[in-house]
């Protein structure tokens, strides 16, 4: 497969939240500001790389071996959360200013289903570990790029005159739905 | 089936744990426990008013030392005592501060285009820096309504932020969010300390005082009856209402913007108004001070220079110590200013009211023979305010000059200031146009002398207050305009008898702007006399400043007197400050004040920060956009005038004051007079049909 249409795939096409409506958690709690956004984009596009290349040798060289295939999502929470420990932990030794930045973002991803969808998709799509490797970074990047468009939005729309039931997350919710109409638009440019 | 996942499942959730124990053990990152002690006890609320990202890094802070206790600014005193505990750090209390609006234009101010954009003054900022006409002004939106978690500010009715002093933390988001930057955050100290800047809410009045006093502020106090809080705001500026309030020659009057439609608002007279109300209550309003520092400050001469500096070090938490030559405080006050215009029993109230703050008075001390600037450093006096005054008198510099019965006025004031025998005879020839001459002619008369007045231009260019002149001539003081001493002439004991003077002329206006008197030859007359006093001018004695071997340390002006930094009035040597007439020259009392409190605005920080600093924007001169003439809108209304206590035939043998206050109702009606004027806007009078307020003036 052409890698170029896997990067666009994922990051326009398929998108993470606006196509496959995965971490919406995150999506609309932490786009409220631009650089929040910037930040947590960047800790997903780490963390579900790493989970991804680590989820893919579990799955190559345990689950599929001794037949333990069913046993996929609940190993992958497991090996996820525990990665995501480490990193924390190592982060915080090794690189303290990136521990600092990602602050409170780390954590916040252990529980984040687009970590875990990236890691099931590759398996299900059956990519080799450098597609893998390759697609998980892409769509961490669209998850990103969702993120910063909407929080960019939301900015915007702190200093509009809005009917105060919808302030907050209605309105964003609101935009997130006509984003993903948007990006629709991309359906069909690649498989 | 169900044995084997259980046990892979448990496999990998051990291979887990044991990696992340290792990890732990292997990457483990000394964390201080006091971190999260700390961070219990803070406000938690995340504001950012420490200056650091949340709550968890300003506990980070405190424990690696880059902050002290008072390190949460809403937390107030308790926080700050609990964080003290848990570090074993002391801490003073902090003092309180809080949000300022310095705007209030609001709806009064102009606008220059309809906006019909975005609800928000950063955004309305961004189109062309606001649509109101006032650059400083408040645009109205609210942003920092929103902007304050506390619900400490309302967007008042008067189209101007209002703040709830019990709600607010002093948190500084509203500041921050402010494009005008018409918020500021701040407490006593930085209240005390401030000068004049050009992007203040300036009225005219307010840049034209010397004492740079919030005129508007007090005036609306007094209208709605705060006299307390009128007194506390003239206070933030001069130490002096009482004494102002009667000796004042109010150049703020000169700028004042209602001059354009009728006559300026009697500014002073509602000053003594408050003042005398104060005294009349027999309760002195509480002073607030800083906690103390103990740092010890000198403070030479005790007139109304060192006064101010005394009273602001004392405020600003120092210990200042006043030394004094004379027997009693007051300087010029209280030796130049004859009694029917400042009693000595309402200046002696004043002063003690000063003093009461705890500062120490050193009596019968002379500057340069009983210690000098080495002497105060050995004391442990860490700085010196200078503020001697200027008590040495220019000469005439013509023959006879030092004939018996010759004196110069300020001699001759200090004299009946002492209760000592003048000397002053039946016929007495003042020579000058000053202040001094008026208060030594009027003193005169009121012993019993015939007295003229000689000067040597015409009334129109007489440097006195024009009551003065008018009141001296109501006493019966003949004035001798375009004359010019030449010569004393004495009998054989050496007493004089008369004096020969020239007529002038006047010539071509000088750089200074008033004509230049010509001699005119051969005019010259004699008149009688039996004493004459010469008030025509007076300088600085500087000459204690020189040590045994005629050495000084600091610097002169070209016209004699000390020289000091124009802003923070430091002189050569870092430690010692000046101000007053010694800095200025003979000056009027409130420029005085004013250099006192400047002084001790510097002195505190050189003794906080190591130098005294000042922001770029000071205020240096009336500022000219400010300065129209055309005021629409505003319809006449009477000033009113202060009433006489004694009338014209009584004065002329009592000593007792001359001006009185106005009545409450009088006081009222001139606070009312008041435009309360910003930079730009003032008061328009409302339609008729809009004014229902007590007071409110309707259109015509």
């Amino acid at each position: 497969m052409d890698y170029f249409t896997l990067v666009i795939a994922a990051i326009f096409v398929n998108n993470i939240v606006l196509a496959q409506y995965l971490g919406n958690c995150p999506f609309i709690g932490t786009s409220k500001e631009s650089g929040v956004a910037i930040g947590m984009g960047l800790a997903v596009v780490f963390v579900a790389t790493m989970a991804a290349a680590i989820t893919w040798c579990v799955q190559r060289f345990l689950l599929v071996p001794f037949d333990l295939a069913y046993l996929q999502t609940i190993t992958f929470i497991l090996v996820i959360a525990s990665l995501v420990q480490f990193v924390e932990m190592f982060l915080k030794k090794a690189v303290p200013p990136l521990y600092k930045s990602l602050g409170i973002f780390l954590p916040l991803i252990t529980t984040n289903c687009a970590v875990l969808g990236i890691a099931i998709i590759c398996q299900r799509e059956e990519y080799t570990l450098l597609q893998t490797i390759i697609f998980s970074i892409a769509s961490g990047a669209g998850f990103m790029l969702a993120l910063v468009v909407l929080a960019s939005i939301r900015e915007r729309l702190d200093l509009a005159r809005v009917p105060t039931s919808l302030r907050g997350t209605p309105l964003a919710l609101i935009m997130a739905g006509l984003m993903s109409l948007a990006f629709f638009a991309f359906k069909g440019m690649a498989s | 089936m169900i044995m084997t996942s259980v046990l892979v499942l448990l496999g990998i959730g051990f291979t887990a744990a044991a990696i992340l124990a290792v990890a732990s053990k292997l990457l483990y990152v000394y964390e201080d426990p006091r971190i999260a002690e700390v961070e219990s006890v803070l406000a938690g609320a995340n504001c950012g008013g420490c200056g650091f990202p949340g709550c968890a890094a300003a506990a980070q802070g405190v424990v690696d030392g880059k902050a002290g206790a008072t390190v949460c600014v809403i937390g107030g005193d308790e926080v700050a005592t609990n964080v003290a505990a848990i570090m074993g750090l002391g801490f003073s209390s902090m003092e309180k501060q809080i949000a300022f609006v310095d705007c209030t234009g609001g709806i009064r101010a102009e606008e220059i285009y309809d906006y019909a954009g975005v609800s928000d003054c950063r955004a309305q900022n961004l189109l062309y820096g606001g649509n109101k006409m006032c650059p400083e002004g408040c645009l109205g939106h609210g942003t920092c309504v929103t902007a304050c978690q506390f619900g400490a500010i309302d967007m008042g009715p008067q189209g101007y932020p209002v703040v709830d002093p019990a709600l607010c933390t002093a948190c500084g988001a509203c500041a921050q969010v402010c494009p005008r930057g018409v918020i500021t955050i701040w407490g006593m100290t930085a209240r005390l300390t401030h000068l004049n800047e050009i992007t203040d809410c300036l009225a005219p009045c307010r840049q034209r005082c010397p004492g740079q006093i919030n005129i508007p502020r007090y005036i609306e106090q007094t209208s709605r009856g705060d006299f307390a809080g009128a007194l506390e705001t003239i206070r933030e500026r001069i130490p002096m209402p009482l004494t102002i309030g009667r000796v004042c020659p109010y150049p703020c009057e000169s700028a004042c913007r209602r001059t354009h439609v009728d006559a300026p608002v009697g500014i002073n007279m509602v000053k003594r108004y408050v003042a005398d109300w104060e005294m009349n209550s027999g309760q002195r309003q509480p002073v607030t001070c800083a906690p103390e520092t103990g740092r010890r400050v000198a403070v030479v001469g005790g007139g109304p220079a060192g006064l101010s500096c005394a009273f602001y070090l004392r405020r600003l938490g120092h210990s200042p110590t006043i030394f004094e030559s004379m027997p009693s405080l007051g300087g010029q006050l209280r030796y130049g200013i004859p009694e029917y215009r400042l009693p000595k029993a309402v200046l002696d109230w004043e002063i003690q009211g000063i003093l009461d703050l705890g500062i120490d008075v050193v009596h019968g001390k002379a500057f340069g023979t009983d210690f000098d600037l080495d002497s105060l450093k050995e004391d442990g006096f860490e700085a010196v305010f200078l503020g001697i005054g200027a008590w040495m008198n220019m000469t005439l510099r013509i023959e006879g000059e030092d004939t018996k019965g010759v004196e110069t006025g300020t001699e001759f004031l200090t004299k009946v200031g002492l209760n000592m025998e003048t000397g002053v005879g039946r016929k007495v020839v003042v020579v000058g146009g000053g202040n001094t001459a008026i208060d030594t002619a009027r003193t005169s008369v009121r012993l019993g002398a015939d007295v003229t007045l000689m000067y040597r231009r015409t009334k129109g260019e007489m440097p006195a207050n024009i009551e003065e002149i008018i009141g001296a001539e109501e006493e019966g003081v003949k004035y001798l305009f375009l004359a010019a001493p030449t010569r004393i002439i004495s009998d054989e004991s050496g007493h004089v008898t008369h004096v020969e003077y020239i007529r002038m002329e006047l010539g071509e206006p000088d750089e200074t702007g008033r004509r230049s008197p010509i001699p005119v030859e051969g005019s010259e007359t004699i008149i009688d006399t039996d004493t004459v006093y010469t008030a025509i001018g007076q300088k600085p004695e500087l000459s204690c400043l020189y040590d045994e071997g005629g050495n000084c340390p600091l610097e002169q002006t070209k016209w004699r007197t000390l020289a000091a930094h124009p802003v923070t009035l430091q002189t050569a040597l870092p430690h010692v400050f000046t101000g007053g007439d010694m800095h200025t020259g003979p000056g009027i009392v409130i420029t005085a004040l004013g250099e006192g409190r400047k002084a001790a605005r510097s002195i505190h920080q050189y003794l906080t920060d190591g130098a005294p600093h000042y922001s770029a924007k000071v205020q240096r001169d009336l500022i000219p956009y400010t300065m129209f003439t055309h005021v629409p809108d505003v319809g006449y209304r009477k000033r009113s005038t202060v009433p006489h206590l004694i009338g014209c035939d009584q004065r002329v043998c009592t000593f007792k004051e001359i001006e009185g206050a106005l009545s409450s109702e009088e006081a009222k009606h001139e606070a009312c007079r008041c435009l309360r004027c910003g930079l730009t806007c003032y008061n328009r009078d409302l339609p008729a049909r809009e004014c229902n307020e007590d007071g409110c003036v309707s259109r015509s």
